[in-house]
């Protein structure tokens, strides 16, 4: 399936009933340079909009919200040693984690590749 | 994903629509050099009431990096700029001066600049500042969010026997272990200070006031000049390949490896000289005499160990520990709270500088850091957390 897109800027893929989740180049664009990274651990059940992970700059601290509701599966640990990989490769090996989605519906809130490129527009 | 710490906009902008950066709207000032932070691809902040680059292309940690390394070249034009007269001509205006802060001034010989702070009546930090001796004037910078307030105060205070002339001037800080070669290239007069000694210069038929001292534990200068050569006089940095222009991000990022207190976060009203572990600025004549405002607090604190003291943390993991995060002893008891938190592009670790309680402020005690409900471990170490590399001596 292909990617979908939060207002705050994370992407979810969707496979089966297990969902990757991680932060748009917009997102790492405007964060800087990252330098850590704090990820949910396997097992944690997550609703949607709620706090899931923390990404930090030099500057500051953000937040990574879940995109649905679910139970996370695996954290990207790589992240922990190289975080830098959120800014080097956002889209794929700078993804945060993995989770079975309980409910699949919430994904239909979610914007698709062009309403997402739409919505970055107007942010300008 | 949504910023949930911003530090140039005094928001949190958690909740919002992502987007991270309070927007801009026309009542905030602007600098001589705003068009050339724009043209140089500056994002810009609200800060302290001016719109001011918090970064430029090469990321905060990149400009970081390169003071480090080169020369980075800062707009500090927001700062407060003051010429402090004597009412008598004949007169020096240093004692005057003198009754308002804890530093040594009267002691200033020509051209040398001291770090001080205005004090209230309770020991409180108004304001850090830097003072300079020019014949029987003084030259003071300011903190930008406290530059109307300071200037009130000291013409309020030293009526009759002062005149305040507030200079609207542009500021530049050329910092780093190149600025000297960079510098003395336009202004020439530049390689003969020492650190933390100034002198006026002409530049194109204008006076330029160069003071060799700064704000990233580096060797560097900071330059008045008039506002409208001030985008000019950049350039001509700038075309130096060793200089970069900086951000308010790395300029705070700097400042915090070197151990320097940003005002309003690590010193205010509320922290004395003594607490805020500033006393080295505060000569023995000074403590003799106790003539300067809050003076009986500093002594009290002084001989009766005051009840906190500011220090230097090193947290364990890679986690950040950010401004506001509460600091506990290994028995889990409130200890005190961090003032200004970040990570440091040169150790590439974080480090942290805060309150706590007097008897865990000595360096090696454990302490635990509450970072988002969990404890993480941390001590107290001393600062700079990287070695100044100020020049020593200059024949």
């Amino acid at each position: 399936m292909s990617k979908k897109f939060t207002k705050d800027h994370e992407w979810i893929s969707l496979e089966g009933d297990i969902a990757r989740i991680g932060i748009t180049d917009y997102a790492q664009e405007q964060l800087g340079d990252v330098v850590f990274v704090e990820l949910p651990e396997a097992g944690r059940e997550v609703a949607q909009g709620n706090d899931a992970a923390v990404v930090e700059s030099v500057k500051a601290a953000s937040e990574v919200y879940a995109p649905v509701s679910g139970e996370i599966i695996e954290p990207n640990v790589k992240l922990e040693e190289e975080p830098a990989l959120v800014n080097q490769d956002p889209a794929e090996g700078g993804w945060f984690f993995t989770m079975k989605v309980s409910n699949p519906d919430e994904l239909n809130d979610l914007m698709d590749e062009a309403a997402y490129a739409d919505y970055l527009k107007e942010l300008g | 994903m949504a910023n949930s710490t911003t530090d140039f906009d005094g928001t949190n902008s958690k909740g919002t629509d992502g987007k991270g950066v309070t927007p801009i709207t026309p009542s905030y000032a602007r600098t001589p050099l705003y068009e050339m932070h724009l043209a140089l691809g500056a994002k810009m902040v609200p800060f302290a009431g001016y719109e001011m680059p918090v970064q430029y292309g090469l990321g905060v940690m990149g400009e970081h990096l390169h003071t480090r390394e080169k020369a980075g070249l800062f707009d500090v034009s927001h700062m407060g700029q003051a010429q402090l007269f004597p009412e008598n001509a004949d007169s020096d205006v240093a004692p005057v001066f003198e009754a308002l802060v804890p530093g040594g001034i009267i002691s200033l010989k020509e051209g040398g600049i001291r770090y001080t702070q205005l004090t209230n009546e309770a020991g409180g930090i108004l304001d850090d500042l830097m003072v300079t001796r020019f014949g029987n004037t003084l030259w003071l910078v300011v903190n930008a969010a406290c530059k109307n307030d300071d200037f009130a105060h000291i013409a309020q205070s030293l009526a009759g026997k002062a005149r305040l002339s507030v200079e609207n001037r542009a500021l530049l800080a050329l910092q780093g272990p190149q600025a000297e070669d960079v510098l003395k290239q336009h202004l020439p007069a530049a390689a003969d200070l020492a650190f933390m000694q100034a002198c006026h210069a002409d530049y194109q038929g204008e006076n330029v006031i160069i003071s060799r001292c700064g704000y990233t534990g580096e060797d560097g200068f900071e330059i008045s000049l008039p506002n409208d050569m001030a985008a000019r006089f950049a350039a001509h940095l700038l075309e130096n390949d060793a200089v970069e222009p900086i951000g308010l991000g790395a300029r705070d990022s700097l400042r915090l490896e070197a151990g320097l207190c940003l005002y309003g976060h690590d010193i205010d009203t509320n922290t004395t000289p003594v607490e805020a572990d500033l006393m080295w600025s505060v000569p023995r004549r000074r403590r003799e005499s106790l003539d300067f405002p809050g003076a009986h607090k500093v002594s009290q604190q002084l001989s009766q160990k005051p009840a906190r003291l500011r220090v230097g943390i090193r947290p364990e993991g890679r986690a950040p520990a950010r401004e506001g995060t509460e600091i506990h002893d290994m028995d889990n008891n409130p200890i005190g709270r961090i003032t200004s938190g970040g990570f440091a592009p040169t150790l590439q670790a974080p480090i942290a500088m805060g309150y706590v309680n007097a008897d865990h402020a000595a360096a090696g005690t454990q302490i635990q850091l509450i970072i988002r409900g969990k404890p993480m471990m941390a001590h107290i170490t001393s600062m700079p957390f990287v070695e100044h590399n100020y020049l020593r001596t200059k024949s």
